[in-house]
C-alpha cells in the first residue's frame, strides 16, 4: 500500500514539472524533435492549456451531475415512473454515440471554440452518471427503505438522508466514467478550436514533431489516471465508510 | 407494476408530441449559397407548395398524436414512422422546390428542426417498442426492415438533391474506401483483440496473482484520451519499425493504419479480458462441482462447461469492445489512418459542415447497428441455457 502511495507522489510531481517547467525535459523529449524544429511547445504555456482543460472538464461534468441526477430522481418517483422506459432507452442508444461524433455533430449547431465542446462534453457526460444514479435509486435494500418509511421519514427526508447518500457510490462511478470521457473528448475538442492540450498533440502531428505529440500525450495521460485514481479511491473510502456490506455489492454492479 | 394504465394519455408521448410541435416551428431545411456559407432558414411549411408540404406536415402530425395514446402501442409505432414518411416527403419535396433558381453552387440541407423532429420521432417509436417488448429475432427483422426502407429511399434519388448527398456523389469512391477502412480498423481490432484478450482473460481467471495484476492495468490503459493514445503509438510503432526493418516490408509504419490498429487493440483488451474474467466467474459453483463429479478434466471443464455458460457476458465484452472501435477509429483520420475520421477532421479545417456530417453520421449509424446487433446476438446466446435448463 505504501508503495502504491509512493508512486503516486512521483506521478503527481512528474506531472506538476511537466506541467511548469517543461524545459527540464528538454533532453529528455529532444530526440523525437525533428532537426531544428522546437522541442518544448512554446506556443501556449502548458499550465493555461492544463488549466483551461480541466477547467472545461470540471464546468461540464458539475453541470452534467446536477442535471443527470436531478432527472434520475424524477424518474424514479412514482409521478414520474412513466419516463422510466424511455430514458432507459435515451441512455442505452445513447451512449453507443461515438463521443468524437457528438463534438463533430456539436459544430455544425454551435460553431467553432469552446462553446460546442462544452456542449458536447456536457451531452455525453449526462448519460453515464444518469445510468448510474438510476440504477443506485431504484436498487436500495427494501428494508431500509421501509425501516425509513417505518421511523416516518417524509419523501422528501427520505430522499436526502437515506436514498441520496446509499445511491451515491453508484453515482461517483457514474461520475468518474463521465469525467474520463470528458477528459479524452476534451483533447479532441482542440480540432474545434477549445484550448485543451489536446492542441500540443494535435500541433506535433501536423508539423510532424513527435516531442510534441509524446509530451501532450503524456501530459493528457497523467492527468486521465491520476484523477481516475482519485476518484477510484474516493469511491473506495465512502463505500467503507456507508458499511461495506450493501453498498459494496451496489458499487460492483454498476 | 401499475404504471398508471388508467392515465388518458402517454406522459412521454405528451413531451414529446409539446417538443415535436416546439421543433416544426424551427428551420425544417436551409438553403445556402455553396457548401461553405451559412445558410437560410425555412420552416417546414415554407419549403415547397402547399400541395406538398400539407401532406408531410400531416403525416407528422397524426405522428405525434397517435403518439399521446396511453395503449396500443402497435398503433403508436405505426404512427411514428409515418411521422418519419412524411419528414422524407417533405424533404424530398422541399429540395428541389428551394433549389429551383438558387444558383448553380446552391446547397439545401436539413435545418436544426429536421433533426430534432427526427429524434423525437426516432425516441417515440423507441418508447412504444421497449412497451411491446419484441423478441431477438422480430428485432433483427425490424432492423432489416429499417435498414432496407433506408436503403430504398437513398437510391431512390428522392433525397439526391440533399447537400449531404451532394457531397457523398462527389467522393463516391473516397466514401467506399473510407467504409472498408473504418470497418477494417474496427472489426480486425477486435478480432486481434480477441485473439489475446480471450486467451489472457482464462489464464486471468486461472490465477488470481496474474488477475489482480493484469485487470487494473487494463483499466488504466482504458482512461488514456484516445488522442494522446494515437499519439503515443506513433514514436513507439516508429521506433520499432526502426528496429526491425522486416516490419515495414509487411506494411507496418509509424504513422497511418498501424498505429491506429495497435490502439484500438488496446482499447479492446480490457473489454474482452475483463468479461471473460467475469463470465468464468459467472459459472454457478454447482455446475462445476457436478463436471468434476464427472470427472472432466480441467480443459474440458472449461470448453464444455465454463465459457458456454459465461458466453452472454464475454460477448457482451465484444459489443462493448466493437461499438467503442467504431467510435474511435474516427480519431484515425488525424494520423493519416484513413476511416469516416479523414472526413469528419477534413470537414472541420474547412468548415464544411456537410463533410463532417457525411463522417460522422455513418459513424454513428454503424455504432447504433452494430449495438443492436450485438443486443440481439447476446440475448439469444443468453436464451439457450435457460430453456434447457
Amino acid at each position: 500500500m505504501k508503495l502504491a502511495a509512493l508512486f503516486r507522489t512521483a506521478l503527481v510531481l512528474l506531472l506538476l514539472a511537466l506541467v511548469i517547467k517543461p524545459t527540464w525535459f528538454t533532453w529528455a523529449f529532444a530526440p523525437f524533435a525533428p532537426d531544428n524544429g522546437a522541442v518544448i511547445y512554446e506556443r501556449a504555456s502548458l499550465l493555461s492549456l492544463s488549466l483551461s482543460h480541466l477547467s472545461l472538464v470540471a464546468l461540464a461534468s458539475t453541470a452534467a451531475t446536477l442535471v443527470a441526477v436531478t432527472l434520475a430522481i424524477l424518474v424514479t418517483r412514482p409521478a414520474g415512473s412513466a419516463f422510466l422506459p424511455l430514458s432507459r432507452t435515451i441512455t442505452n442508444m445513447g451512449q453507443t454515440f461515438p463521443p468524437v461524433a457528438v463534438l463533430a455533430l456539436a459544430v455544425p449547431a454551435l460553431g467553432f471554440g469552446a462553446g460546442p465542446t462544452l456542449v458536447a462534453l456536457f451531452l455525453y457526460g449526462l448519460l453515464p452518471i444518469f445510468e448510474n444514479a438510476i440504477t443506485g435509486l431504484s436498487t436500495l435494500p427494501p428494508a431500509t427503505m421501509e425501516a425509513a418509511r417505518g421511523i416516518g421519514l417524509s419523501h422528501r427526508q427520505r430522499l436526502l438522508r437515506v436514498e441520496l447518500p446509499l445511491a451515491f457510490p453508484v453515482i461517483l462511478t457514474g461520475i468518474r466514467l463521465s469525467v474520463v470521457i470528458a477528459l479524452g473528448t476534451a483533447t479532441i475538442g482542440s480540432t474545434v478550436a477549445a484550448s485543451t492540450l489536446g492542441e500540443v498533440i494535435i500541433a506535433g502531428l501536423l508539423t510532424n514533431n513527435t516531442a510534441f505529440v509524446l509530451q501532450g500525450g503524456l501530459i493528457v495521460g497523467l492527468f486521465a489516471v491520476l484523477i481516475y485514481d482519485a476518484l477510484v479511491q474516493l469511491e473506495v473510502y465512502l463505500s467503507r465508510r456507508l458499511g461495506a456490506g450493501s453498498s459494496g455489492a451496489l458499487a460492483s454492479k454498476a | 407494476m401499475p404504471v398508471r394504465s388508467t392515465a388518458w394519455l402517454s406522459p412521454p408521448g405528451v413531451l414529446l408530441a409539446v417538443l415535436g410541435v416546439a421543433s416544426l416551428l424551427a428551420p425544417y431545411m436551409t438553403l445556402a449559397a455553396n457548401r461553405i456559407v451559412a445558410g437560410e432558414g425555412f420552416k417546414a411549411w415554407q419549403v415547397a407548395g402547399a400541395e406538398f408540404t400539407a401532406p408531410g406536415m400531416l403525416a407528422v402530425a397524426i405522428g405525434l398524436l397517435l403518439g399521446l395514446l396511453p395503449r396500443w402501442h402497435w398503433l403508436r409505432l405505426t404512427g411514428a414512422a409515418l411521422g418519419l414518411a412524411g419528414m422524407a416527403w417533405l424533404l424530398s419535396h422541399g429540395a428541389p422546390a428551394l433549389l429551383d433558381g438558387a444558383g448553380d453552387y446552391a446547397r439545401v440541407s436539413p435545418g436544426a428542426g429536421f433533426w430534432c423532429l427526427l429524434v423525437i420521432l426516432a425516441l417515440l417509436m423507441a418508447d412504444a417498442l421497449t412497451h411491446l417488448s419484441p423478441g431477438p429475432l422480430a428485432r433483427i427483422g425490424l432492423l432489416l426492415l429499417v435498414l432496407l426502407l433506408m436503403a430504398i429511399l437513398l437510391n431512390s434519388g428522392a433525397l439526391a438533391q440533399l447537400s449531404i448527398l451532394q457531397e457523398y456523389a462527389s467522393r463516391k469512391a473516397a466514401f467506399t474506401d473510407a467504409t472498408w477502412r473504418h470497418l477494417g480498423l474496427a472489426f480486425g481490432s477486435l478480432a486481434m483483440a480477441t485473439a489475446i484478450g480471450v486467451p489472457l482473460g482464462i489464464l486471468a481467471y486461472r490465477r488470481e496473482r496474474l488477475r489482480k495484476a493484469i485487470l487494473p492495468v487494463l483499466s488504466f490503459l482504458q482512461t488514456i484520451p484516445s488522442l494522446a493514445m494515437f499519439g503515443i503509438m506513433i514514436p513507439l510503432l516508429g521506433w520499432f519499425v526502426s528496429v526491425f526493418p522486416g516490419a515495414k516490408a509487411i506494411g507496418i509504419a509509424g504513422v497511418g493504419f498501424a498505429p491506429a490498429f495497435l490502439a484500438l487493440v488496446l482499447y479492446s483488451l480490457l473489454p474482452v479480458a475483463g468479461n471473460v474474467v467475469a463470465g468464468l466467474q459467472s459459472t454457478p459453483a454447482s455446475a462445476i462441482e457436478a463436471a468434476r463429479g464427472m470427472g472432466m478434466s480441467a480443459g474440458q471443464r472449461l470448453l464444455r462447461i465454463e465459457l458456454p455458460l459465461g458466453l452472454p457476458v464475454i460477448l457482451a465484452g465484444l459489443r462493448i469492445a466493437l461499438v467503442q472501435n467504431i467510435g474511435l477509429a474516427v480519431i484515425a483520420g488525424l494520423i493519416g489512418g484513413g476511416g469516416y475520421g479523414a472526413f469528419v477532421f477534413q470537414g472541420l479545417n474547412q468548415t464544411a459542415t456537410d463533410l463532417i456530417l457525411l463522417g460522422a453520421l455513418p459513424t454513428v449509424a454503424l455504432a447504433l447497428l452494430a449495438a443492436m446487433g450485438m443486443d440481439v446476438i447476446v440475448e439469444l446466446t443468453r436464451a439457450t441455457p435457460e430453456e434447457t435448463s
